[in-house]
């Protein structure tokens, strides 16, 4: 399966994706200016790697920051791995950002997946 | 050329700190994101009010860029296009402040989901979010009232707004929001 890379910019996240190396992370900032645009090849992604899947997947989100109308498709990000069996999401935050750590708990009661929260 | 001295004593008397006026897009955002972000990282400022006014200020910015990209649809009118965007700050808190014009027929709704958002509390508020990332179909550029609850959200405080009388077909809608530099 091929990797999908994308480097991060000032308003666009880095995204890494690659199933034979088992790393898959977003990180960064997320608020572009056409957030499904800009998701849409992240969830094509996901959709493809469902079909075969490594037997564990850890999903790394180590956002610095997202708006909302990035919110929306982090979501729709989350429902795509939810159809993934062995998912488990690491949602990280900066040690003192509580809005990024209560941000990750609300994913996590929105969607039926195991949720790690580490601070970095 | 008094007109200098004085808005340069109006924003020195209302403490602002930045003000934009003009056309609205994602890259005009940007720059004014980074000069915002430059001046709050030079005063030293908690990193956790630093993200706070950030946040509000990405939303408020991209709530007139959207805004303002379907007024101009409409009517490709300057008028309709230009807007103003500002931030104060003094010992107790931030300000971020956002005009821009509306069609005079959407007042009342805007006026009526801002009041039901300034009637909820931290809870209420929580919930109305989670609700509507859940459900609703955000098109492609947001919205569905998303940006107001969070402003709302990262403040604390009630949002201030009011409507000024512009012409016989749009009012210019006036934002305002308080970031407190008090850590809870």
């Amino acid at each position: 399966m091929e990797i999908l890379n994308l480097k991060g910019t000032e308003d666009t996240p880095t995204i890494i994706l690659d199933k034979k190396n088992g790393i898959f992370e977003i990180s960064g900032r997320s608020l572009p200016e056409d957030s499904a645009e800009f998701y849409r090849p992240v969830i094509e992604w996901i959709n493809a790697y469902a079909k075969d899947a490594n037997p564990a997947t850890e999903f790394v989100f180590k956002l610095e920051y997202f708006n909302t109308a990035s919110s929306k498709l982090i979501l729709d990000v989350l429902s795509a791995l939810e159809e993934i069996k062995g998912m488990k999401i690491l949602w990280y935050f900066h040690d003192d950002d509580e809005d990024m750590e209560e941000a990750g708990q609300e994913f996590s009661e929105l969607v039926e997946i195991p949720f790690e929260f580490k601070t970095y | 050329m008094n007109f200098i001295y004085d808005l340069h004593r109006t924003m020195m008397a209302q403490k602002l700190i930045l003000v934009y006026e003009g056309d609205f897009t994602q890259e005009t955002t940007k720059s004014i994101l980074s000069m915002a972000e430059r001046n709050l990282d030079s005063s030293g400022e908690d990193s956790g009010i630093k993200r706070k006014v950030f946040n509000v200020m990405v939303e408020a910015l991209q709530n007139i860029v959207k805004h303002s990209s379907e007024q101009g649809l409409q009517a490709g009118s300057l008028i309709s296009k230009s807007a103003i965007f500002l931030i104060s700050k003094d010992d107790t808190r931030y300000c971020v402040m956002t005009g821009n014009p509306i069609l005079k027929d959407k007042v009342a709704m805007l006026t009526e989901n801002l009041n039901d958002l300034n009637s909820k509390d931290k809870e209420g508020l929580k919930e109305m979010y989670k609700d509507i990332i859940k459900n609703t179909q955000i098109s492609e550029k947001g919205g569905a009232g998303l940006g107001f609850v969070d402003m709302a959200r990262k403040s604390g405080e009630k949002l201030e707004f009011t409507f000024a009388t512009m012409d016989g077909t749009h009012d210019f809608f006036c934002l305002k929001v308080n970031i407190s530099r008090e850590k809870e």
